[in-house]
């Protein structure tokens, strides 16, 4: 083979390919550092908070910020420190493993109907079409409506329209890749059409795949502080960012600093995946839009 | 004309499913549903009520036939005693509120994205275009639940300029707007940018320059059309965000729309009135996507029908 080229490519010749680092730019970088900080807090909250989050004490109730109470007391004179630090850990792991059933989920059904066709894809699609439906978070907030506020629900809710999104870009990208070259050679070797998925198709998916759950994680944890903004989501007592936030705009008046640092929090959580996503899909993605656009 | 058809057929396809979904998906509830709604102490003479209301004593099957049946002719009852209030009154009250909510919050996002973003697509690379990008970025970021009591504490509760909640004048639209809109325009700002700097760079618009056309000519004639017809699709798509954000943004301002109407019920455990409201919301979104998509067609020279 080699003879036939022009230029014989020995090992001398060879270009190598410069290794790029995966998160480049000073916003993806801002992006990770958020992230890392994030996940540190999440994992660390139990060491880092100087209160119990649940701890009830009466008689330091909706309190401004003190040296005891760093961010002040909310109701029943819990730490809005602690709230917020143990909220990490509620909003993180929603965002997450919401993400993650619905990447996995989304990603394994999209493949599968793009690689069998016919009945498959046609029922598969009309389903994705009756829950794209729904707008917004309008489903998860019925279903939680419905089934009741649990954490389990709230993951539940958002993974049964999250799925969508991976699996309509999975079919997309299948439906495309599928006949290529490096496939047909595949199958005119004899490899199964599960050989063919897992070793050839997936693994061309995967940046994708990662591209959009970047975004799809602060997107799950927008969505449980919402849904936990309308009494909708984890059960009442527990640390999450919105339903410190719900409690701090019934005292906006008497205690405006309640809804800030909570909201603070998920302003700058989601502002870190999203400029992260950004930086991965620029690396990731190759149907990032030409360079001119961005 | 095929396309036309087709693309009606699928809505009404995903409307019957989603009508379907809601219907059924009260009976996953674990235990008995009249337990849920009433609570354990509630009344026998109610129990059977709910029982009759909500047709508990037929099969899933002519159940949601009950369901769909009341829900199409509009003469669904609430589910809660005295099981009279006629559903589709409350939601001829409140959906017009929601509507108007919507439409100044999508007019206030275009407002913001369109000069803001064809300013940074015309000067790439400078500080207008790195505000643009800020703003674009951070708007995305900022969620309602925490904007919305920051424009409270700052425009109704420091300057006082504003209403704090509710629905008396046009002025009590004005926070709420902009916290529903704010995301909408940050989107927007960075989509309109994005594809007006690809149609910059088309052959099209070089000619037009190269045959001495005026810069305003060009930009307005020529690329504009072609640029914003993307984002067209893109606006009726992101009103499902705007209509789901609007039940948070309704119940941070107490604002008497679809949401607070929902959430009431939800509170109440007037599954009737939960099942309407949400199918309200779905239609009207489905409803508004499909005039878009025929909108884009009738506009869109590549997808008319050659004949």
């Amino acid at each position: 083979m080699s003879a036939e080229l022009p230029l014989p490519l020995t090992e001398e010749t060879e270009i190598q390919p410069r290794r790029r680092p995966l998160v480049e730019g000073l916003g993806p970088r801002i992006g990770l550092a958020i992230v890392a900080v994030l996940v540190l807090v999440a994992i660390l909250a139990p060491w880092l908070s100087p209160h119990d989050p649940r701890a009830v004490a009466l008689d330091r109730e909706l309190l401004p910020p003190s040296a005891a109470h760093p961010l002040g007391t909310a109701e029943n004179g819990v730490d809005v420190l602690s709230h917020v630090l143990w909220g990490a850990r509620i909003s993180l792991s929603v965002g997450v493993l919401a993400t993650l059933i619905s990447a996995v989920v989304g990603t394994l059904l999209g493949a599968w109907a793009g690689m069998v066709g016919g009945l498959v894809d046609e029922a598969l699609m009309r389903v994705v079409d009756v829950l794209l439906a729904f707008p917004g978070i309008l489903l998860a907030i019925f279903i939680t409506a419905v089934l009741g506020p649990s954490l389990a629900n709230v993951i539940l809710a958002l993974c049964a329209t999250g799925w969508t999104g991976y699996a309509r870009l999975a079919r997309a990208m299948v439906l495309s890749l599928r006949e290529r070259e490096f496939v047909l050679a595949a199958r005119a070797m004899g490899a199964t059409e599960a050989r063919i998925l897992f070793r050839h198709l997936l693994p061309n998916l995967l940046g994708p795949v990662v591209v959009q759950a970047t975004f799809g994680i602060p997107g799950a944890m927008l969505a449980e502080a919402s849904l936990s903004f309308l009494g909708l989501g984890v059960p009442p007592g527990t640390p999450s960012w919105g339903a410190l936030v719900d409690q701090g705009t019934q005292y906006l008046l008497v205690a405006p600093h309640v809804a800030m640092a909570p909201g603070l929090a998920i302003a700058l959580s989601v502002l870190g995946f999203n400029l992260l996503g950004d930086g991965l899909r620029d690396r990731l993605d190759p149907r990032a839009a030409s360079p001119r656009a961005r | 004309m095929n396309r036309v058809l087709r693309k009606i057929a699928s809505t009404l396809l995903a409307a019957a499913g989603a009508l379907l979904l809601v219907s059924v998906f009260l009976d996953l509830v674990p235990g008995d549903p009249v337990d849920a709604i009433l609570g354990e102490q509630a009344m026998e003479a109610d129990r059977e009520a709910l029982r009759k209301a909500l047709h508990l004593d037929r099969s899933v099957w002519v159940r949601t036939a009950y369901f769909v049946r009341d829900a199409l002719g509009l003469d669904l009852r609430s589910s809660v005693p005295p099981f009279q209030d006629r559903v589709f009154d409350r939601i001829a009250q409140a959906f017009p509120r929601t509507a108007l909510l919507a439409l100044t919050s999508l007019a206030f996002a275009l407002t913001i994205a369109l000069p803001l973003g064809v300013a940074a697509a015309l000067r790439p690379r400078t500080v207008v275009d790195m505000l643009a990008s800020a703003f674009a970025v951070l708007g995305a970021a900022l969620p309602r639940i925490w904007i919305g009591p920051l424009f409270i504490l700052a425009f109704a509760i420091h300057l006082d300029w504003l209403p704090v909640s509710g629905f008396e004048s046009a002025r009590s639209l004005v926070l709420p707007t902009a916290t529903l809109g704010l995301a909408l325009a940050a989107f927007l700002a960075r989509m309109i940018r994005a594809s007006l700097l690809d149609t910059l760079g088309e052959d099209f618009v070089r000619t037009a320059r190269a045959k001495g056309l005026h810069p305003t000519r060009v930009l307005f004639l020529h690329a504009f059309p072609s640029a914003l017809l993307p984002v067209l699709t893109v606006v009726g798509l992101q009103l499902g965000a705007l209509l789901g954000g609007a039940v948070v943004t309704e119940k941070v301002f107490d604002y008497p729309g679809m949401g607070s109407l929902l959430l009431q019920a939800i509170d109440r455990r007037d599954y009737n009135m939960v099942r309407a409201c949400v199918l309200a919301f779905t239609f009207s979104y489905l409803l508004v996507n499909l005039l878009t998509d025929l909108a884009y067609q009738a506009v869109d020279p590549r997808t008319r029908e050659r004949n």
